[in-house]
């Protein structure tokens, strides 16, 4: 029997704020434990909870940007459970009345697009961090508790069971924080756990349209590990229904070192978590013409930023990708471009030469002055410098930030073309370079290149290709034509 | 007369007129705890220390001329579930009595800003659950009228402590009858404001949408002074109102005429104590007399409110009684794994009153339960707000009796919880509606006790209630309604 894979996302995001969900307390990660911590962090008796506004606009604007619907009215809700991270012994999320409802994100995969819908958005609390002093959970001698984490606000995002394949699932969430790292809403490092996500997956037989008995994955810290562990576990079920076994409902941990999924025991299977309306907040209600002006405000968003290069600059599809995903690199070139027009010129440096030393310097693009790149490439264009040289400029421009025409001035490494400056140089190699003229004219390409080579060589790579090219090629001819008349 | 048999209002001219020191108010008071305490238990935690500090620094202060607030230097004693920094606040609970919360409540904050010296936190149900300060996890607290009989509950040490000149002022908390029944219970005067009006941040959580802080005096313009300090929005507390709060001292004026005035059906009961529905018959009476408009009332869905009330409360206090698990504060058990000491902490930490109610509200929320109890008690009590604004549109104010009886005998209904319940009887639906409700002595019962009479008015009217105190208060001094309490050779009451 063939089988489909049906996987659902959650995804938990920290929201990008200077302050907690419900109190003022600093969201700021990596400071001394238990210091961002105040009488609610730590779920002190008597203490209350009060909205923190720009929680909202970020959780409001989030949802925008995925075409979720924004309920006026949501409702936060205990949801009930004992923990030692769990400093109230309740976590404050919303449960049947949430932020925002449906909404998609289109992705592009093998090809085609796909619209990915979205089940809801909603806004509840982080908890704190356990940190177990040694290797595991169950081998631990004692277990620290840090609450600076209890309280910062998480976006969660559940997607319907659709996404059909690992490769699917990672394309979906790189594309979703792209579209979150556009809105300004959050960091989304998965590997600090500020973006995380956990996948119900299950097996179904090719065709049919009823879910089949799913398996909860979490512990996936990275884009890959979601691709592998849902993949490990797709083939994994499918192992377990071909032998004609059933697939028991379970939660499991990626094991990132060995690189399977393990069922993760001792945790309650189906916990009642209580739910019922906060007593301590009133619902919260917001008004259209809040909602309004964020949509107002909503940035320019990954796919339309895709279509406007490719339109404005004339990119090719790869090209907008690539200024989108890199959206420094992006914002570079665009500042570049509206002082310089040969866009194609510009995105051949851009996604050539300056990506890869940007990537060997270790440099971000928005360290880079864009009138340096500008000045570059006008010192090219006007023929005062050679492409090889200017590559050297570039090397060093985003290493020190020094002004490429500074350079040329101060070196003196201006190109040198003109007939009357090449052609001696161009004579004497040949004459001191008999062997090599010899092979050219036996039909070795190489030759020529040699020859090149030699000129450019003392030149100190100055000349201008071109013109050397054609000026060698003249002499070269020339010098047969005069041989075959001497001999 | 003797410092401490003074209302507030009266020691507060007294101190502006420099007549008195704060030093020597709070000596008299402190004196008289020193004298009764031991034999009625009000106070968990006495903090003489403290109050004098605060008196002396106030007498200096006012000698500096600077300007004060009209309760300065006069003392305060406060429920134990009320938070204050670096003083311990236990909530009558082994799982807090090293509890040393690190701020203060708002309310808190206002006593101190006023610059009023804290007398003492007092005794109370464990997490203000119960009718009897019976559930005290370190002692009950006794009735001063009978020392056999309890003092009501769960702000039973407050109600004390005013009615026997330990203090002149005192809060309390009331979730379903805690500051009404024990001020009845004890001949005092015990406001409930409507919810919302008094700021939650810092009182100890037991059902957060049916706590609220009050108070507990001797007159209705002590009641006054002390809510022109505490009522008012705080931004601290999401649920707290944002209306302004008028002046409540001006509520000394008795007029009632015209006042259309309801007397509950179901809270002048023929299952009540004869005398006591005889007592709130007779008040009516007298405001008939005064030209009120009198009419019985029936409010039919009070007989839900005590289930709906057993259902939310519950509910509620399961959730925020989670956090006592051993892992940050208050008491904590060893355990071979996480679990098994969440369990031991929390069954060794609370007593069985307090654990019979997390166990109803668990499975009052319950999967599969939810619906047939907590939502249905939540469409109760909707019901019952829409009963409330429905009779508010033909009546000003609402009276029936505080409680069912006077005091009751201690360990009379220990053994028997729904019978303790029932004593709250008269208090749950004004609580379930969020209304503001008062108790004031409604006279002494032919076995010496003091009797009470509930008003209600719609929400936001507590000068209301002060008013139509007021009047009662001309008719019967409050001054005059003192326990008589003497101290033998052996220094026994």
């Amino acid at each position: 029997m063939k089988y489909e894979v049906v996987i659902g996302l959650e995804i938990h995001l920290e929201l990008q704020t200077q302050s907690k969900l419900f109190c003022g307390c600093s969201t700021a990660f990596g400071r001394e434990p238990n210091t961002n911590c105040c009488p609610l962090c730590l779920g002190l008796p008597g203490s209350l909870p009060v909205f923190n506004r720009k929680a909202i606009e970020l959780a409001v604007t989030a949802a925008l940007a995925l075409n979720s619907s924004i309920q006026l009215k949501s409702r936060f809700d205990r949801k009930n459970y004992f923990y030692p991270d769990l400093p109230k012994a309740y976590q404050v999320s919303q449960y049947d009345q949430p932020l925002a409802r449906g909404g998609c994100l289109e992705i592009e995969f093998e090809g085609s697009r796909k619209h990915v819908n979205l089940e809801r958005i909603h806004l509840e609390e982080e908890a704190g961090k356990l940190i177990h002093a040694g290797d595991s959970i169950l081998g631990a001698d004692y277990t620290l508790v840090d609450y600076n984490r209890a309280g910062i606000p998480l976006l969660e995002i559940v997607t319907t069971p659709e996404l059909c394949s690992g490769r699917e699932a990672r394309l979906f969430l790189e594309d979703l924080r792209l579209v979150l790292l556009y809105c300004g809403v959050s960091d989304c490092k998965m590997e600090e756990g500020s973006l995380r996500c956990d996948a119900n997956i299950s097996l179904r037989s090719t065709g049919s349209r009823e879910l089949g008995t799913k398996a909860e994955v979490k512990n996936m810290n990275s884009f890959r590990s979601v691709e592998q562990a849902l993949d490990y576990e797709a083939e994994r079920q499918e192992a377990i229904l071909s032998a004609g076994d059933s697939v028991i409902q379970e939660t499991c941990h990626w094991d990132e070192e060995k690189k399977v999924t393990v069922p993760l025991r001792g945790k309650e299977g189906s916990s009642d978590y209580r739910y019922f309306p906060e007593p301590d907040l009133l619902p919260l209600v917001l008004q259209s013409s809040f909602v309004e002006s964020l949509a107002a405000a909503l940035p320019e968003l990954p796919y339309e930023r895709r279509l406007r290069l490719q339109e404005q600059y004339q990119l090719a599809k790869k090209e907008a990708f690539l200024l989108t995903e890199n959206r420094e690199l992006g914002d570079f070139f665009e500042s570049v471009a509206r002082q310089y027009e040969d866009y194609r010129s510009l995105i051949n440096w851009v996604q050539g030469d300056l990506l890869y030393q940007l990537h060997e310097s270790g440099k971000h693009a928005k360290e880079i002055e864009p009138r340096l790149l500008i000045e570059l490439l006008l010192l090219v264009d006007k023929g005062i410098i050679n492409r090889p040289v200017a590559k050297d400029l570039l090397t060093e421009m985003i290493k020190t930030g020094e002004s490429p025409q500074k350079m040329v001035q101060e070196r003196g490494i201006e190109q040198i073309s003109g007939r009357d400056k090449l052609l001696p140089i161009v004579e004497q190699v040949v004459n001191e370079n008999p062997e090599a003229v010899k092979n050219f004219h036996r039909g070795k390409k190489k030759a020529l290149a040699f020859l090149v080579g030699k000129v450019m060589a003392s030149t100190g790579g100055r000349a201008d290709p071109n013109e050397l090219n054609q000026l060698l090629k003249e002499k070269l001819i020339k010098k047969r034509t005069g041989g075959r008349m001497k001999d | 007369m003797k410092l401490y048999e003074h209302t507030a209002a009266e020691l507060s001219r007294l101190l502006q007129a420099k007549e008195v020191s704060s030093v020597d108010v709070v000596h008299s008071f402190l004196e008289r705890i020193g004298l009764f305490d031991p034999h009625l238990k009000a106070f968990i935690t006495p903090t003489p220390l403290m109050a004098l500090d605060t008196a002396a620094e106030v007498d200096n202060r006012r000698m500096r001329k600077e300007k004060m607030h009209p309760l300065a230097g006069v003392p305060v004693a406060v429920k134990d579930n009320i938070s204050t920094r670096d003083l311990r606040t236990t909530c009558a609970s082994r799982v807090l009595e090293n509890y040393v919360p690190p701020y203060d409540a708002t309310v808190i904050g206002n006593l101190r800003n006023a610059g009023m010296p804290l007398l003492g936190k007092t005794n109370m149900d464990e997490f203000a659950m119960g009718s009897s300060t019976e559930n005290s996890a370190f002692f009950p607290t006794r009735n001063p009228w009978d020392l056999s009989r309890v003092p009501g509950g769960s702000s039973g040490g407050s109600a004390v402590a005013v009615s026997t000149a330990m203090a002149p002022l005192a809060l309390g908390s009331d979730t379903g009858g805690s500051i009404r029944q024990p001020a009845s219970f004890c001949g005092v005067t015990g406001l409930r404001p409507t919810y919302g009006r008094v700021s939650r941040y810092g009182l100890i959580a037991f059902a957060s949408s049916l706590d609220q802080i009050g108070t507990l005096t001797l007159t209705a313009l002590d009641c006054a002074f002390l809510m022109n300090l505490i009522a008012g929005y705080d931004p601290l507390d999401s649920t707290s109102l944002p209306q302004d709060e008028p002046d409540y001292t001006d509520c000394t004026d008795p007029e009632v005429k015209g006042l259309r005035v309801g007397v509950i059906k179901q809270n002048v009961s023929a299952g009540f104590d004869r005398e006591v529905t005889d007592a709130v018959l007779k008040a009516a009476s007298l405001l008939e007399k005064n030209r009120a408009e009198v009419t019985e009332v029936s409010l039919p869905l009070t007989d839900y409110g005590l289930g709906a009330y057993y259902l939310i409360a519950p509910s509620e206090a399961s959730s925020n009684l989670g956090r006592y698990d051993g892992v940050r504060y208050g008491y904590s058990a060893e355990g071979s794994s996480v679990e098994a000491m969440f369990s031991r902490t929390r069954g060794e930490g609370f007593g069985s009153e307090v654990k019979r109610r997390i166990m109803i509200g668990t499975y009052a929320l319950s999967a599969g339960y939810y619906d047939a109890y907590y939502l249905q008690a939540m469409k109760v009590r909707t019901l019952i707000r829409h009963d409330y604004e429905a009779v508010f549109k033909n009546f000003d104010l609402l009276i029936g009796a505080s409680s069912p009886t006077p005091a009751f005998k201690i360990g009379e209904k220990t053994a028997d919880p729904l019978q303790m319940y029932l004593s709250d009887v008269c208090n749950i639906t004004d609580s379930l509606a969020g209304v503001p409700s008062l108790s004031v002595p409604a006279g002494i019962h032919s076995s010496g006790l003091p009797m009470g009479m509930q008003l209600t008015a719609s929400p936001l009217r507590e000068k209301l209630l002060l008013k139509v105190a007021s009047f009662f208060e001309q008719e019967r001094d409050p001054l005059s309604l003192r326990p008589q309490l003497e101290l033998s050779e052996g220094g026994s009451p």
